[in-house]
């Protein structure tokens, strides 16, 4: 039971041919997007509703949803903005940025039919800086989209006017959050903002605003021309639809691939990628989600479905589907410092427990990395990310805490085994010995 | 009116209240550092942890959350309190240990919380805290950014209060720095209130660095006379000297705020002081007694040929003393305005602050006529630019100065008020609650009938509303007019008059030229303009050495306390006049500074209540009134406005490096 070519949804994530306009026709994107929008903006939203499609940006929100919490009229005057979150920053995460190079006219053919939805004025596509070509090719797409008519003043001969923008970040992990997205678009320090207001009441310049990630965006169109029960005949219930999984690590042919959702892990490897690396039993743990959710060690995955509820049930979470896969050879607590590093890196500063915790927690592990510590310092460790996570604006403190939190959890005996082995140096009867 | 239970206590909280201040209703300490009353919330120190139901099973930040109907909120459970304690501990482990030798020792917020929330030991002992290099902030803010906890209430104040991007962040996560814009001096009237505001040492005060501790201060409640404003201040004093001045909370006047040269140019109240009495002897000032200078002045025999000039600073009961001086004499020769202003003073509305400082914020439609309310009345500046935010028009006639909100610059002559563009008679005519504001350099043009004019043309008043403000930058000039100290022809006519002896009540600003041959007595406390030109020098006090009552330009009566004594020789001015009295053989009335003050009650009850005199009702204005000329603000200088300004290092160092900074670097070069 698995994905057929058939029912795929990014038939160029490859780039096997070109990405521009007539290439991206030929596979049938902007195909009639007309009648697609003469449906109507609810009759589309409760397609989307139907089609069971969660956000792909990690979170898990289911997407319909999130676009009827839009006001169905400006009482104020205000437009309504819809921004499309291409700051694919999460380490292991690399979906966006296939997309957005080989198959850009789906992103964009989305944003029309998800703007029109929403009963958007336009659509802020906001790229990651680093994503150098990608935005070139991003332009370009929208470029011809224009010209060709498709978006624009009237857009796609739909009568409705709809212009997408693409913005390049400057390279911060914090500006994916959409809050911190839509204060970075305005031109100010990337910083998350308080909730409430929603964005959805007041986001983009105090107006509505919807911020979903690229994927989401993407699989839109599709899922309108072969409708909802199509998409929603993949993947367990709760969890419907197509999904691209990125793997790398330790397996024989890191790749992304679309596949269905809740596949179960050990398929999904041996598929697609041609087995861990030195067998099964070489396998030690995995990060099944982008950086920011738990490792889970070996035995849990082996047979868990990959999908949002599967890997929520052994404590981890489907994330943007970035699975890093970690063999015997990993250094796992050296692996987890690295991702705290980051995230203290990362940490815009605003407040409080992120911006002291992040740091103190990458020291820490750093130290536990060498096993200069005492064992006392695992429990105080696990402490200081529970003081972090849920104390701050935004969910980088949580997801700073939530690897350590994994570490501790499954791998306790190693940072023990590595404080006794590095205190054990210093001990009297050793340095007796040696002497 | 949501209802919300805090800590099982039910009460109603007004709508739009936060959980925070649902919380101080009902009595709860909520500790925050980011979170101010006057500025927008940032929600980022995350110290006012709370439980509420119905939410997300975690701690939320008090200060952001709004209050809404069946909330219920608990501030002592165990999961607040290990939440608090959580960040307090993250705040304190890049913080340095260094309470000692900080200048916010004693008044520091993190310092009290930590009492409350801190562990008593370290955690992160083993690894080094965070060092952050200083900031130059001008010479009035003294950095020490390792102790800054990134609340970024000094970023918020420049940016949402005083109108000017000056202070902003860098960088981010724990490398997050506080800064100036290019590391360039904060250069606004009020920067040195983000001293008040920063909850930590951070940002403390410059001239005021390791001179004191808080609990050794007197702390005297005064006003302040840098301006006509009339900022509450608090004088903070050890000894014989002002060590500080803070400001004070009134909603009505400052707020919470004080301009810099109300905060700084205390300094000078120990330099230049004149502690001894002087008499000019052939062209030369040779110290005296008292007895030798009163015998002076009495030889001189005035008669009814006396006159008196009160100057910027003075209080209203000197300036009474003085009115009963020359009334026993037989002159009633007086006068406050010595620039040689001869506006019309028949009704005290036509120059007053009608709108108040508080009603100006809700006008929608405001003319500013010849005033740089930045350097006149920098508070005052502060409450346009909330007009401004919340939708107010407004235009300025005059030469431009650098406004902290957008405005229109209709040209320097004051002619332009006959004959307005007619986008700004639209926008008046449209407008709910017009106002206009009058300045010194306007008066001085004679647009006060013209203005009258406007008010009556666009209904400057109407129910509830006056939006009729003139708009003085002395002090004592209120008082002065509700005292009676205007000539129909101002100064000129007190020349005309030629007196024999004339009292300068610290009258620093005149031209003593048009008084060559009349004997010319000083009473004040620097040695400034006004002592130079002096033949009889006779040393008092300056207003944080008296009791004293002062009428800021909207009329409002406030009274000052005595915070240190005055230096050497020098008394208080009521004693010199009452002491002057016997001297010239006259008798006064009063011999007591009560008896005094109940005899300046009686002749104006409007000075014997605090709060705002009743001034009466604003005259007709004559529809053909014209003036016109060009207008030329008077103030040069915000830093040394008067002569304590003048006297401070402090004021002079601003004004040097503030103001001509430029013209310095130039000449370096």
């Amino acid at each position: 039971m698995s994905l057929q070519d058939k029912d795929r949804i990014f038939t160029n994530v490859y780039g096997f041919q070109p990405w521009n306009l007539a290439a991206a026709q030929k596979r049938g994107d902007w195909d009639n997007t007309k009648d697609i929008i003469a449906r109507g903006n609810d009759a589309i939203i409760d397609e989307m509703k139907a089609s069971g499609l969660r956000g792909r940006g990690g979170a898990g929100f289911p997407t319909g949803l999130k676009w009827s919490f839009m006001p169905k009229e400006s009482k104020d005057g205000r437009p309504s903005f819809l921004v499309i979150n291409a700051d694919e920053s999460e380490p292991g995460s690399c979906k966006d940025r296939e997309i957005i190079r080989h198959d850009p006219h789906k992103l964009i053919e989305g944003a029309l039919i998800a703007g029109f939805a929403m009963r958007a004025r336009a659509a802020y596509i906001y790229i990651r800086g680093e994503y150098i070509r990608e935005a070139q090719t991003l332009q370009a797409a929208i470029d011809e989209a224009y010209s060709a008519g498709l978006i624009g003043k009237n857009a796609s001969g739909s009568g409705y006017d709809f212009d997408v923008f693409m913005h390049r970040g400057a390279g911060a992990y914090i500006c994916g959050e959409e809050t911190a997205m839509i204060e970075s678009l305005e031109g100010k320090k990337g910083q998350p903002r308080l909730k409430p207001p929603f964005p959805a009441g007041a986001g983009l310049y105090g107006c509505p605003t919807t911020v979903n990630n690229v994927e989401s965006i993407a699989v839109v169109p599709t899922i309108l021309r072969r409708g909802a029960s199509w998409f929603s005949s993949f993947g367990a219930e709760g969890n419907h639809g197509t999904k691209l999984f990125q793997i790398s690590g330790h397996v024989d042919k890191p790749c992304v691939v679309e596949e269905e959702m809740s596949i179960p892990f050990r398929e999904l490897i041996e598929k697609h990628c041609g087995g861990v690396r030195g067998g099964w039993d070489n396998l030690l743990a995995v990060i099944p989600g982008g950086s920011s959710v738990p490792l889970v060690p070996a035995a849990d995955i082996m047979d868990a479905p990959m999908d949002f509820d599967g890997l929520k049930a052994v404590g981890s979470g489907l994330g943007t589907a970035a699975v890093i896969v970690m063999d015997k050879s990993t250094d796992i607590v050296r692996a987890i410092s690295r991702i705290s590093y980051f995230y203290k890196h990362e940490s815009c500063g605003q407040c409080t427990p992120c911006r002291e915790g992040t740091g103190w927690m990458w020291r820490m592990m750093e130290r536990l990395r060498t096993g200069d510590a005492a064992v006392e310092e695992i429990d105080m460790l696990y402490q200081v990310t529970k003081q972090v996570e849920g104390h701050t604006i935004c969910a980088l403190g949580d997801a700073a805490a939530w690897p350590i939190q994994g570490l501790i959890k499954h791998f306790r005996p190693e940072l023990e085994r590595r404080i006794h082995e590095h205190n054990a140096q210093f001990a009297p009867e050793t340095r007796e010995a040696a002497e | 009116m949501p209802k919300v239970t805090v800590d099982g206590q039910e009460i109603e909280v007004p709508a739009g209240a936060t959980v925070l201040q649902a919380c101080e209703l009902a009595g709860k300490e909520i500790p925050r550092f980011c979170y101010h009353e006057r500025l927008s919330i940032a929600g980022n120190c995350r110290m006012c942890l709370v439980e509420v139901k119905p939410g997300p099973p975690k701690p939320q930040a008090s200060c952001a959350l709004p209050a809404a109907d069946g909330q219920e909120i608990r501030t002592d459970t165990p999961m607040v309190k290990t939440a608090r304690e959580g960040v307090m501990e993250f705040l304190l482990i890049n913080h340095p240990l260094d309470c000692p030798i900080c200048d916010q020792g004693g008044e520091c917020d993190l310092q009290d919380q930590s009492v409350a929330y801190g562990r008593g030991g370290s955690r992160y002992g083993r690894e080094n805290k965070r060092a952050v290099t200083e900031k130059n902030m001008g010479p009035l803010i003294k950095t020490i950014m390792t102790r800054c906890i990134h609340c970024t209430r000094c970023v918020r104040f420049s940016e949402e209060i005083a109108g000017v991007d000056e202070i902003g962040a860098l960088y981010r996560g724990e490398d997050m720095q506080i800064t100036t814009y290019l590391e360039r001096a904060a250069t606004h009237e009020l920067s040195a209130n983000v001293i008040d505001l920063c909850p930590v040492g951070a940002l403390t005060s410059r001239p005021y660095a390791f001179e004191a501790r808080p609990w050794e201060l007197k702390k005297t409640l005064s006003i302040d006379v840098s301006d006509a404003v009339g900022a509450n201040i608090r004088l903070d004093s050890r000894g014989r000297e002002v060590m500080r001045a803070l400001p004070r909370i009134n909603d009505d006047v400052n707020e919470e705020w004080l301009s810099d040269k109300g905060r700084y140019m205390v300094d000078g109240l120990t330099r230049r002081r004149l502690d001894k009495v002087w008499i000019r002897k052939s062209g030369k000032l040779a110290e005296a007694s008292w007895d030798q200078a009163f015998k002076a002045i009495a030889a001189a025999k005035p008669g009814k040929n006396i006159a008196a000039i009160a100057g910027d600073l003075v209080d209203c009961e000197t300036m009474f003393a003085a009115k009963a001086l020359l009334g026993a004499m037989g002159s009633t020769l007086l006068e406050g305005r010595q620039t040689g202003m001869d506006y019309d003073v028949s009704n005290m509305a036509a120059v007053a602050f009608n709108s108040t400082f508080a009603g100006i914020e809700t006008a929608d439609a405001i003319l500013i006529v010849g005033s740089h309310v930045r350097w006149e009345a920098a508070l005052v500046n502060a409450r346009l630019r909330k007009a401004v935010k919340h939708g107010a028009k407004v235009f300025v006639v005059g030469p431009e100065w650098e406004t902290t909100y957008p405005a229109t610059f209709l040209g320097e002559d004051v002619g332009v008020l006959g004959k307005l563009p007619k986008d700004v008679s639209d926008a008046f005519k449209g407008a709910e609650r017009p106002a206009i504001i009058l300045g010194g350099a306007a008066l001085a043009k004679g647009a006060l009938a013209p203005a009258l004019a406007f008010a009556d043309k666009f209904g400057l008043v109407n129910d509830g509303w006056n939006g009729f403000n003139v708009l003085h930058m002395a002090a004592s000039r209120m008082g002065g007019l509700m005292l009676g100290y205007a000539q129909a022809g101002g100064i000129a006519d007190i020349a005309a008059a030629k007196p024999k002896v004339l009292l300068s009540l610290g009258a620093d600003e005149v031209d003593y030229s048009a008084f060559d041959g009349v004997l010319k007595v000083y009473i004040g406390h620097h040695g400034d303009k006004g002592a130079h030109a002096a033949d009889i020098i006779l040393p008092a006090a300056s207003y944080a050495e008296k009791d004293g009552t002062y009428v800021n330009t909207e009329g409002r009566v406030q009274y000052a306390e005595k915070a240190v004594f005055a230096p050497g020789d020098a008394r208080e001015d009521w004693t010199i006049l009452r002491a002057l009295a016997d001297a010239l053989g006259v008798s006064v009335g009063f011999d007591s500074f009560a008896d005094l003050q109940g005899a300046m009650f009686a002749a104006v009850p409007a000075l014997g209540e605090e709060g705002l005199a009743d001034l009466g009702a604003l005259p007709k204005g004559d529809a053909k009134a014209k003036a016109d000329g060009v207008i030329t603000y008077p103030i040069k200088d915000f830093y040394l406005t008067n002569p304590i300004a003048r006297a401070s290092a402090v004021m002079q160092q601003c004004s040097a490096e503030l103001l001509h900074g430029d013209d310095l670097a130039e000449a370096a070069e």
